[in-house]
C-alpha cells in the first residue's frame, strides 16, 4: 500500500484535500439526516417486535432483545383493528374513485367546452382552493348531524367526493392533449361523453393515476376530518382510532406500534412500488 | 353572383330566412353545449355547493351568533368583539405564530441545505431522497405516536441518547419543550416536500453556468451566492409560502402528542377551533376564530398563486 511508484498514477491527478474532505462530510450529513428522518419508522418497527417489559426498560435499547409477534396477534381483538382498517380502505378508495370520477367530468367541461359562466366558475374553484376547509367543519358537522350521517360511511365519503384541486389539476392537463383527435371524432356525431371516455379519460390515465394516489394518500392519512365525522370506535379510521386509543391506554406500546405499523404499511409500500411518479407529480404541481 | 351573395347577406327574403334558420342552429346548439357543460358539471357543483359553499356561508352567518347546543341567537359583532380581548384566542395566535415563524425558516432552510447535497453527485442519491421524503407520504397522526415515545423523558430513546452528549431535553409535560418537540415533529413531516420542489428548482438552473464559472475559478460558496442562490429566489419564496400556509393550520401532531397542553401552550388556532367547537360546544365562537385562520391563509394564498404562475414562466 505505501509503495506505489508515484509515477504509475499521474493521468489521473489527486482529488484535492479539501474536496474529499468535502465529500466525506456529505456523506456523514446524509448519513445522519437520513438516519434521524427514519427513527421513527425503525423505531416503531423494531418495538413493535418487543416484549412489552423491553420496552420500558431503563436505559432504552433500540434492537429488541427477544422478538414477539404477539402485539401483531392481539391487535385483532384488544381493539377493533379489522374494522379499523377496513372504514379506512372504503373511506380512502371511496373518495378516490368517486372523487376522479367527478372531477374529471368537471375539468373536461372546463377544458373542452364553451358556455356562459365557465370562467367565473374556474375563478370560483380557484377561490375555493385557497380557502381553509377547516373553517367548514362547524357548520358541515351541524349539517351531518341533520342529515344523520355522523357515524356512516357516506358522511365520510361524499363531502370530499369532489375537490377543487383534483378539478384545477386534470383542467391543466386536459387543456395540454392536442385537440385533433377529438375533432375529428366530433366531425364524425360523437357525443361529448363518448369523447370523453374514449379519447380523453385513457389519454389522461397518467394524470388520473398521479391525482388518485394523492387522492388516496390525503384520505387514508388525515385525522381532522375523521375525527369529527366518525365519533364511534366501530366507524372510526385508523389514524384517529390509533390517536385516541393512545389517549385511553398510554402504556400499551407494542400494540400500538404494532397497530401503527400496519397502519403506516400500505403507503409505504405504495411509495416504494410508484415513488417516481409521487416524487415528480408533487414537484411539478407543488400540492400536496 | 351578386344575387347569392346578396342572399347569404340576408338583403332578399331568401337570405333573411336562410339567416334567422342559422342563427336559430347556432343557438340551439348553444344552448346544448351549454346544458351539456352544466350535466358534466352536476355532480361536481351541487357538491361543491352543499358541502363547501353552503357551510361556508354558514360558518360565515354561525359567527354572528351565540350557536351552541341549546340556542342559536344573532349577536352581532360581539364574538369578533370578544376575540380581541380574549387571553385564550391571544394565546392560540401567539402560538401559531411562533410555531409556523420557527417551522417554517427551519424546515426551508434544510430543505435547501438538503436539496443542494442531493443535487451533486452522491451514491445512494435516490435512497437518500426516498428515506428524507417517506414523512410526507405517511400519517402524521400516526407518526406523532411514535415521535411521543421515541422523547418520552422516561423510556424514550432520544433524550436517552442526547443525555449522552450531555444534552438535557423535557418532556412534554414542559410548556418550552412541548412546543419544540412539536416544532420538531412538524418540519420532520413535510422537510422532504420542500426538498423535492427545491430540487426540482436546481435542475431547472442550466448547468453552462456553472461550466463558466468554473473556468473563471469561482469557489463553491460564491457559485452559491452569486447564481444558485439568486436564480432559486422564485422558488424560495414559492416554498416559503406554501410551508407558512401548512404550518398555519398545524394540528394532527399536536392533538396527538399534547392536545393543546400544557396549559394550552402549544394551542394552535386549529387547535383552538377543535377546542371550542368539538369539545366545549360554543360553536358561534369557534367560527368567528376560523375566520382569523381564512384571512391569514387566504391573504398568502393570494401570494402562492402570483409565485406559482412565474415558477410556470420560469421553467
Amino acid at each position: 500500500m505505501a509503495t506505489i511508484p508515484e509515477a504509475a498514477t499521474p493521468p489521473r491527478p489527486r482529488p484535492d484535500l479539501a474536496l474529499r474532505l468535502l465529500r466525506l462530510t456529505t456523506y456523514l450529513v446524509l448519513g445522519f439526516v437520513a438516519f434521524v428522518v427514519l427513527l421513527p419508522f425503525i423505531w416503531t418497527l423494531l418495538t413493535s417486535f418487543k416484549l412489552e417489559t423491553d420496552i420500558v426498560q431503563y436505559p432504552p435499547e433500540l434492537f429488541p432483545r427477544s422478538l414477539t409477534l404477539e402485539h401483531y396477534s392481539d391487535i385483532w381483538h384488544r381493539i377493533p383493528y379489522a374494522r379499523l382498517l377496513l372504514n379506512t380502505l372504503i373511506f380512502a378508495g371511496g373518495v378516490t374513485i368517486v372523487s376522479l370520477i367527478f372531477d374529471s367530468l368537471t375539468a373536461y367541461a372546463l377544458a373542452r367546452l364553451e358556455f356562459p359562466g365557465r370562467d367565473v366558475l374556474f375563478l370560483a374553484i380557484l377561490v375555493t382552493m385557497m380557502l381553509p376547509f377547516q373553517v367548514t367543519l362547524i357548520p358541515l358537522f351541524s349539517l351531518l348531524t341533520q342529515l344523520d350521517w355522523i357515524n356512516t360511511h357516506q358522511g365520510l365519503i361524499v363531502p370530499r367526493a369532489t375537490n377543487a384541486f383534483g378539478i384545477f389539476f386534470l383542467r391543466q392537463f386536459f387543456i395540454s392533449i392536442p385537440r385533433d383527435l377529438e375533432d375529428a371524432a366530433r366531425v364524425d356525431g360523437a357525443s361529448e361523453f363518448r369523447i370523453y371516455r374514449q379519447i380523453v379519460m385513457p389519454l389522461a390515465l397518467p394524470a388520473l393515476l398521479t391525482l388518485g394516489l394523492f387522492h388516496f394518500m390525503y384520505n387514508w392519512n388525515d385525522l381532522l376530518w375523521p375525527l369529527i365525522v366518525t365519533t364511534d370506535t366501530s366507524m372510526q379510521t385508523l389514524p384517529a382510532g390509533l390517536a385516541l386509543f393512545m389517549g385511553e391506554h398510554v402504556v400499551e406500546y407494542g400494540l400500538l406500534m404494532a397497530g401503527s405499523i400496519l397502519a403506516l404499511l400500505p403507503m409505504i409500500v405504495m411509495f416504494l412500488l410508484v415513488q417516481r411518479k409521487f416524487v415528480e407529480g408533487i414537484a411539478t404541481t407543488g400540492i400536496k | 353572383m351578386r344575387g347569392s351573395l346578396e342572399a347569404v347577406a340576408g338583403q332578399t327574403p331568401r337570405g333573411r330566412f336562410r339567416m334567422e334558420l342559422r342563427r336559430l342552429r347556432r343557438s340551439r346548439l348553444y344552448r346544448r353545449r351549454t346544458l351539456t357543460a352544466y350535466a358534466f358539471m352536476l355532480p361536481s357543483l351541487i357538491i361543491l355547493g352543499v358541502f363547501i359553499v353552503w357551510p361556508m356561508a354558514q360558518a360565515l352567518r354561525i359567527s354572528f351568533t351565540d350557536f351552541n347546543v341549546f340556542q342559536s341567537n344573532w349577536v352581532g359583532l360581539e364574538n369578533y368583539r370578544k376575540l380581541l380581548n380574549d387571553e385564550a384566542f391571544h394565546n392560540a395566535l401567539g402560538n401559531t405564530i411562533l410555531y409556523a415563524g420557527i417551522t417554517t425558516p427551519v424546515s426551508v432552510g434544510l430543505a435547501l441545505v438538503f436539496a443542494l447535497l442531493l443535487n451533486r453527485k452522491v451514491r445512494g442519491r435516490e435512497f437518500f431522497r426516498a428515506a428524507i421524503f417517506l414523512p410526507v407520504i405517511t400519517s402524521l397522526a400516526v407518526a406523532a405516536i411514535a415521535w411521543t415515545f421515541l422523547i418520552d423523558p422516561d423510556i424514550g430513546i432520544v433524550p436517552y441518547w442526547l443525555e449522552q452528549i450531555g444534552i438535557q431535553t423535557g418532556g412534554l409535560g414542559e410548556p418550552t419543550w412541548a412546543m419544540i418537540w412539536v416544532i420538531v415533529v412538524g418540519v420532520w413531516k413535510n422537510v422532504g416536500f420542500y426538498t423535492v420542489m427545491y430540487l426540482a428548482g436546481l435542475q431547472g438552473i442550466p448547468r453552462e453556468i456553472y461550466e463558466a464559472a468554473e473556468v473563471d475559478g469561482a469557489t463553491t460558496w460564491t457559485r452559491f451566492r452569486t447564481m444558485t442562490w439568486p436564480l432559486l429566489t422564485n422558488t424560495t419564496m414559492f416554498v416559503f409560502v406554501i410551508a407558512l400556509i401548512a404550518a398555519l393550520q398545524a394540528f394532527d401532531q399536536i392533538f396527538v402528542m399534547t392536545r393543546g397542553g400544557p396549559f394550552f401552550q402549544t394551542e394552535t388556532l386549529v387547535m383552538m377551533i377543535y377546542r371550542l367547537g368539538f369539545s366545549e360546544f360554543q360553536m358561534g365562537y369557534a367560527a368567528a376564530v376560523s375566520w382569523v385562520l381564512v384571512l391569514l391563509v387566504f391573504a398568502l394564498s393570494l401570494l402562492q398563486i402570483r409565485y406559482f404562475n412565474r415558477r410556470l414562466v420560469r421553467y
